[in-house]
């Protein structure tokens, strides 16, 4: 260390060395193919690879918010929040976890509701959002499906709900288990009134979330490349002790085998679904329903999206609110 | 060690093992220890009734599972007349884990439908040791349809460590026909009593488990996941298990007091093994009570009951202001 490096006070020193002109968030990697990606342009792309089209997860607001037509929007079961029925605990209690993942995420539980339009047509949709304890299936997310079915059919809107869940919330045992008959029990309402459902399964659609809501859309969806199943492929290779075929529980191989009606490209998700409807809901079904009649309340937009229209104009936006 | 008792139970083996030899004793030389006989068989039943009187969880759990447990087939022996089974999905093939069949419960027509384990090691793989795949949840739901068809009330036993975690299943779609179930289980036009006559096993013993009445047997489990399962998630360590057993609350007496369980059976004193006469009489009774009740309701209401139970499932908080 030269005499001059002696003299300056540590914290010019300190100032000095730090020159990192790249703020932070800035880029990011696809966990695909581990290409360097400017970030911004990864949330134009609606959070898919620019390179290799891997679909990357994504939160439960900004999905619907891609979703939805911007503007006119009203959450459902938003005063809804979990309790400790059981006063679990393993190595953390169930009370700490929760209040953990409700901090992390900004949201009460792993699924949220709204209704809103699609191309200016009623729909409500529901989101799992995985970050909040792996998207898992406890009371209140069960009851939010509820009422998201319950309001379809009140106003004969359409249901689409995007599943990314491991499955069950075993914190609530049996209580969580029963969701699955619960959820099933609405959408067996929702057919009888021919209201469609339309699910799409995302990374990952597992367990009791597969075994139940998401297997039963009218028309089932994916997104490319999920992890779609019933027992997780770990526990599988432990049980059958051989190696699993390639592609085994992923988005293709589910529609090879008959259990999906399509993969759809997120980016053209909307539009498809909309074409969907469209033709399920045809005259004669929209004639007979009476119309939409629930107040459409301003949604207040989430920090990181402020943007109104649907297009790469997105981007700026996206950008400067990160 | 005796294998017919478990761990616990091993005084209660050790007493009856020396009552054994006693008699042997006394039927050699012609003494006369009857009374020394009475003794001690007075003291094994009080002591198997102290230890019956304190079970923990993970030893009612492991009783659920004891080798010598009553099965599907035991109970309609015993219990039904005039059983003639059914098999096969009409699609696929014939899923001995999953039995079903027309059978006559004190001279009313029912149709049964119950998991299915194997005694002998032969029979146990040929059962797939209770873990149904796709083809065993559609053939049930075949079944079903068939009770509604002909108006006969339908009876469900449970008992299966889970739905099977094996490729071909996934490939054919057991989240599907899981889920399926679930679905028409809900609206199906006839009355349905569901027992869970040993271990109720996640989403596979659900997907045969939604009616109008869940009965338990009195050392029976129900759970989100297997006690390992859950221990091997959460704790990292399938031995932990025994924790996990306590935590999830897997039992009849915390689950009735959850209200998620209608009624407990008994079983006779150390299980419903040690009198399967005793076990079975036990379970008919309630059996013949509850369809007795059920078939008097008029099926809009008795529908109408069914959906309600089950939008009634979950327990949270609701706060009133948004």
């Amino acid at each position: 260390m030269s005499w001059f490096h002696k003299l300056v006070p540590s914290k010019i020193r300190t100032e000095a060395s730090s020159k990192s002109a790249v703020p932070e968030g800035l880029w990011s990697k696809c966990p695909s193919c581990n290409a360097i990606l400017y970030r911004s342009e990864v949330e134009r792309n609606l959070e898919v690879c620019p390179k290799c089209n891997h679909h990357m997860r994504i939160g439960a607001r900004k999905r619907l918010h891609f979703f939805l037509d911007p503007g006119n929007r009203m959450e459902i079961g938003e005063t809804l929040s979990p309790v400790d029925p059981l006063k679990f605990k393993d190595s953390k209690k169930y009370k700490d976890r929760l209040s953990q993942a409700q901090k992390a995420t900004g949201e009460k539980d792993a699924l949220i509701v709204v209704a809103g339009l699609i191309e200016g047509r009623p729909v409500v949709a529901a989101a799992f959002n995985f970050e909040f304890m792996a998207g898992s299936m406890g009371s209140v997310v069960g009851e939010r499906f509820v009422r998201a079915v319950n309001h379809c059919l009140a106003h004969r809107a359409p249901l689409v709900s995007f599943s990314a869940s491991g499955g069950a919330r075993m914190q609530e045992s049996l209580l969580s288990l029963f969701q699955m008959a619960k959820t099933s029990a609405a959408l067996a309402r929702l057919a009888k009134e021919c209201i469609p459902f339309i699910s799409v399964m995302t990374d990952p659609t597992m367990g009791g979330v597969s075994a139940s809501l998401a297997m039963l859309g009218d028309i089932n969806i994916a997104e490319p490349g999920a992890l779609i199943g019933f027992a997780g492929p770990r526990v599988i290779e432990q049980t059958v002790r051989e190696k699993l075929p390639e592609g085994f529980q992923r988005s293709e191989f589910l529609l090879q085998h008959g259990a999906l009606d399509m993969i759809v490209d997120r980016r053209d998700m909307r539009s498809k679904i909309s074409a969907l409807l469209g033709l399920l809901m045809s005259d004669r079904a929209a004639s007979s329903a009476p119309a939409p009649r629930f107040a459409l309340v301003e949604e207040p937009q989430p920090e990181t999206v402020g943007a109104v229209s649907f297009d790469p104009v997105m981007a700026n936006v996206l950008q400067n609110g990160d | 060690m005796h294998l017919n008792f478990l761990d616990f139970e091993q005084p209660i083996a050790e007493l009856q093992a020396k009552i054994e030899e006693l008699r042997r004793v006394g039927f050699d030389n012609e003494i006369n220890i009857s009374e020394e006989i009475a003794r001690l068989e007075e003291k094994s039943r009080k002591l198997t009734e102290s230890v019956f009187s304190n079970l923990n969880a993970w030893q009612i759990s492991q009783l659920s599972r004891h080798p010598q447990r009553l099965y599907t087939l035991d109970y309609v022996e015993l219990m039904l007349e005039e059983f003639h089974e059914l098999h096969g999905d009409r699609g696929f093939a014939d899923d001995p884990a999953i039995v079903g069949g027309l059978a006559k419960l004190d001279g009313v027509p029912v149709m049964v439908i119950g998991h299915q384990k194997g005694r002998d090691t032969k029979e146990k793989i040929h059962r797939n040791f209770g873990m149904p795949r796709p083809e065993g949840y559609r053939k049930a739901l075949r079944l079903m349809r068939l009770a509604e068809r002909f108006g006969l009330p339908l009876l469900c036993f449970i008992d299966t460590p889970g739905a099977y975690p094996g490729i071909g299943a996934e490939e054919r779609g057991q989240s599907e026909a899981i889920a399926r179930n679930l679905l028409e289980m809900a609206t199906l036009r006839t009355p349905i009593v569901c027992t869970v006559i040993g271990e109720g096993g996640s989403g596979g013993a659900l997907a045969i488990g939604v009616g109008d009445r869940l009965l338990m047997l009195q050392y029976g489990t129900y759970s989100v996941i297997s006690p390992e399962g859950c221990a091997s998630i959460l704790w990292k360590s399938a031995d932990k298990a025994m924790l996990a057993a306590e935590a999830m609350g897997i039992t009849s007496e915390r689950l009735y007091a959850l209200e998620l369980i209608d009624e407990i059976v008994p079983e006779p004193l150390g299980g419903a093994h040690r009198d399967r006469q005793e076990a079975a009489a036990n379970l008919k009774a309630a059996l013949i009570r509850n369809l007795e009740e059920l078939r008097r309701q008029p099926i809009e209401s008795l529908l109408e009951n069914r959906h309600q139970r089950l939008m009634g499932y979950g327990i949270f908080e609701e706060t009133s202001t948004s």
